[in-house]
């Protein structure tokens, strides 16, 4: 009797355990429990339709489902749309939907809402690239959506992921009103994300709880998520050590995210290409187009000749961060390595200089110009460049801004020699680079154009082709040569990716770490 | 009657300058580079110029700087405070939202650096050359001299996350949505305690040497002495002849103060995410968004003015000297 017992106590461990070990092996997670998200800002509203930005899009990818979603490796996946083709010509691409799936409100979400939604990004949005190829979009049934395109749109599938192309529901949204100022885009928002919107206070929180009706069987795990605002940056990371918040997504504080790095119970991930469809770059800009030193090609050159991406990148950002050698995004796959990197070389920048035509006056300097820079997180970037330009004869004048639109209305037109900056490449670069670099994007008083007054012809055209072309490798041939061509020219001197970094309980599972990471559906996240 | 005239003087100054405050702040926005459109094209990671023209229209941003500023004063002579830019919300729903966060921070402050100060500046008063004494001289030279946003993070850092007593940031618990009231009065005290104690902080300072200097003023004088004469017990001369005396300059002081305070919790609810108008205002000069900083400035304007008042009438009650003076 005693061995039976004990033998069918050793079968139940046994089993118990398999199970266990099973249940977190597959990747299935557990089911249930809150999930406290500790994030930066205050979104304006939650509807990433008509407002790009992570504020904005962390909560957005929650409420909002979009057409697919992308994979580590950059490979795209059915979300509201189970697949899609690409005709021949590259000129119509077709989605068909998954059957069944509906809003929050239980209305069903047909392909009236995504040629909606399409013409609501494209007609709204900031990003005009992303869907200004697209002619029309048909709807032959509810569940086929035919988009029409001018010219191939290589950029197209990574638009329709994540925040870019939410779906948002039209009985809602087409009543008339401007959908820049809907009452829907903070109240009530009606989604067909893996959450829905319970309340969404100010500079408080955002909570979200499940979507027991969303489309993916058996998601999402979570039961709640509370999205706390802590805007200071000390207050966050406490929060995440104390357990106050499990996640928090693009930290970027050398000083933080070393220190969580070796804290208990928190861990800090940014590998692979994480972050890498963000692509944030910090760079020094020049202006091109000045009367002043800064539009010789030598001067620029001699500049990054004098400047040591190794110091700022170990000393200054305590190698938290990856060294930007091109307007490309080093986790990009259309990164091209094989560029001049203009590493440290006090004498050659000298003899630019020279032969640029500035000799050294009698008080040793060349010339003198003006750096800006426009947010306190990059002040020791800004100050580092004084000292260092002064070895070479530059004396450089510090130009600090008290506020974000001082430092844009002074770079947008064009008041500045020389400034600090952070762009995002925002997946595709046909959305976040080209407007960097083609002289077609140079717009008086519109930050984050081409505001460095950068005009090349052959940049002009290789962007043009790279962004009608749909062969990938092709593409990557057209971005190599453009990457070289603007490395020569150096309308900015890249210095880093930024060190964007997911911080986590080491509780949680699957913590959100692709290519979009925290402005991703959290629907596969866990709490162990 | 004269206390009656004296409020409806009180008021028409008050008035006045409010005006002042709502002219001189329009005055001081406009002549920051950079506008609400920027602010907004940054929030969104880039714009075109198709995004960011029409945005200045919508606000009047397009229009001549005296038409913007007549306007907005009609607006707020009429006490419509118009439509956030950032927002796209009413500006009074916006700080009629924030604005209980902020006055409980402040009342709060307030009162904890009012008793505090007092205590600490009456106990190193009976001995003014003993060890406690130079202790508090030390604290008030500290407190005073710390920014507080450094107070708070230290603060943070003591009482969250090496000794975790206090929750580290927000006012509530969201988790407690669903709890009984007590329990949620209860938690907002919890979120309350660092912040407030933060805010105290450099005015306690203040507090303790004015009370500790001015008991040993009166200390020092003839009614004193009398009673010590009298053979009156030291707490009763302390506390009963002493200290009322003593708190005239004190309360002065802290009416003064007022506005320091409101200023003060810009910072502090900064540091501790407090939902209230220091963080809103904060956020709108950043984001130049013109009628939510014109709004903030016009209640917070108000707020002072109120406290300055409630001083007045406060000395009145601790010294009815001030009184028969008719004002």
């Amino acid at each position: 009797m005693k061995r039976a017992i004990i033998a069918i106590l050793v079968i139940v461990a046994a089993s118990s355990l398999i199970y266990l070990y099973t249940a977190t092996d597959d990747g299935a997670g557990k089911q249930g429990g809150t999930l406290i998200w500790a994030v930066q800002n205050t979104p304006r509203h939650l509807n990433p339709a008509v407002q790009s930005g992570i504020a904005t899009g962390e909560p957005g990818t929650q409420i909002f489902a979009a057409p697919l979603r992308y994979d580590e490796d950059w490979t795209p996946q059915p979300y509201l749309a189970e697949d899609w083709s690409t005709s021949d010509d590259g000129l119509t691409v077709t989605l068909n939907l998954v059957k069944g799936a509906t809003f929050h409100d239980g209305e069903p979400i047909t392909s009236s809402d995504v040629a909606f939604s399409i013409k609501t990004v494209q007609e709204n949005h900031p990003f005009k690239t992303m869907f200004a190829p697209v002619a029309s979009v048909d709807t032959p049934d509810e569940h086929t959506a035919v988009i029409n395109l001018r010219k191939p749109h290589p950029a197209l599938l990574l638009a329709m992921s994540s925040q870019l192309l939410p779906i948002i529901p039209e009985h809602v949204y087409g009543d008339g009103q401007d959908p820049k100022s809907h009452p829907a885009n903070s109240e009530g928002v009606v989604g067909s994300g893996p959450f829905k919107l319970v309340e969404f206070k100010r500079d408080q929180h955002i909570i979200l709880e499940k979507n027991e009706n969303f489309f993916i069987e058996g998601r999402p795990l979570l039961d709640k998520i509370v999205m706390r605002i802590i805007k200071d940056g000390a207050a966050r990371t406490i929060a995440l050590e104390t357990g106050e918040a499990h996640l928090s997504g693009f930290e970027q504080n050398p000083r933080d995210i070393n220190r969580l790095k070796s804290a208990s119970g928190v861990k800090a991930t940014s590998g692979g290409t994480a972050y890498a469809a963000i692509g944030p770059i910090a760079w020094l800009a020049f202006n091109t187009a000045s009367d002043g030193p800064t539009s010789n090609k030598k001067v620029r050159q001699a500049i990054a000749y004098a400047v040591d991406r190794d110091f700022i990148n170990n000393e200054i950002m305590l190698k938290t961060s990856t060294p930007a050698l091109t307007g490309i995004h080093p986790g990009s796959p259309f990164f091209e390595d094989d560029v001049e990197t203009y590493d440290l070389d006090l004498d050659k920048a000298n003899a630019l200089l020279d032969e640029a035509g500035y000799p050294r006056g009698d008080d040793g300097n060349r010339f003198q110009l003006t750096l800006d820079y426009g947010w306190a997180g990059i002040k020791a970037q800004a100050e580092y460049i004084k000292p260092q330009l002064k070895k070479v004869g530059i004396d450089v004048v510090i130009r600090s801004s008290p506020a974000f639109p001082t430092w844009a209305s002074r770079v947008s037109n064009y008041e500045f020699d020389m400034t600090w900056d952070v762009v995002f490449n925002w997946g595709d670069p046909v959305i976040g680079v080209h407007r960097t670099y083609q002289s077609s994007n140079i717009k008086k008083g519109v930050i984050w154009s081409n505001t460095q007054g950068y005009a090349n012809a052959r940049v002009d055209e290789l962007l043009e082709m790279a962004g009608s072309e749909t062969d990938t490798k092709k593409r990557r041939e057209l971005y190599a040569e453009f990457q070289q061509i603007v490395a020569d020219d150096l309308p900015v001197y890249w210095a880093y990716a930024l060190p964007y970094h997911t911080i986590h309980s080491d509780k949680l599972g699957n913590p959100p770490v692709g290519i979009w990471a925290t402005v991703s559906p959290l629907d596969r996240v866990y709490i162990n | 009657m004269a206390l009656l005239k004296q409020i409806l003087t009180r008021i028409g100054y008050a008035a006045a300058l409010l005006l002042a405050v709502v002219i001189l702040n329009f005055f001081l926005i406009h002549i920051a580079p950079g506008d609400i459109a920027d602010t907004i094209a940054g929030d969104m990671g880039g714009a075109t110029a198709e995004v960011m023209d029409p945005i200045r229209i919508d606000y009047g941003l397009d229009r001549p700087f005296i038409v913007q500023l007549g306007l907005s004063l009609w607006n707020v002579l009429h006490f419509d405070f118009g439509y956030s830019f950032f927002f796209n919300t009413p500006v009074t729903s916006l700080i009629a939202e924030r604005l209980p966060a902020t006055l409980l921070l402040v009342f709060t402050a307030q009162i904890l650096a009012l008793v505090i100060g007092v205590v600490l500046g009456v106990i190193s008063a009976r001995k003014p050359h003993g060890m406690l004494s130079h202790f508090v001289t030390f604290l008030a030279l500290f407190g005073f001299s710390a920014p507080v946003f450094w107070t708070g993070i230290m603060l943070l850092i003591s009482f969250s996350l090496i000794l975790p007593l206090f929750p580290v940031a927000g006012m509530v618990d969201v988790i407690l949505f669903d709890a009984p009231v007590w329990r949620r009065v209860l938690d907002v005290a919890h979120h309350l305690f660092l912040p407030a104690l933060t805010l105290a902080s450099i005015f306690l300072a203040l507090y303790s040497r004015l009370c500790r200097a001015s008991m040993l003023e009166v200390l020092g004088s003839d009614y004193i002495r009398t009673a010590r004469a009298k053979g009156l017990s030291e707490g009763e001369i302390i506390y009963k002849h002493a200290l009322k005396n003593a708190l005239g300059p004190v309360v002065t002081l802290a009416g003064l103060q007022f506005s320091a305070v409101v200023s003060g919790a810009v910072l502090v609810e900064t540091v501790f995410s407090w939902p209230g108008l220091g963080t809103l205002a904060l956020q709108s000069i950043l984001a130049r968004d013109t009628p939510t900083i014109l709004g903030i400035l016009f209640f917070s304007a108000l707020v002072v003015i109120i406290g300055n008042l409630l001083t007045d009438l406060t000395l009145r009650l601790i010294d009815p000297r001030i009184n028969s003076r008719g004002g």
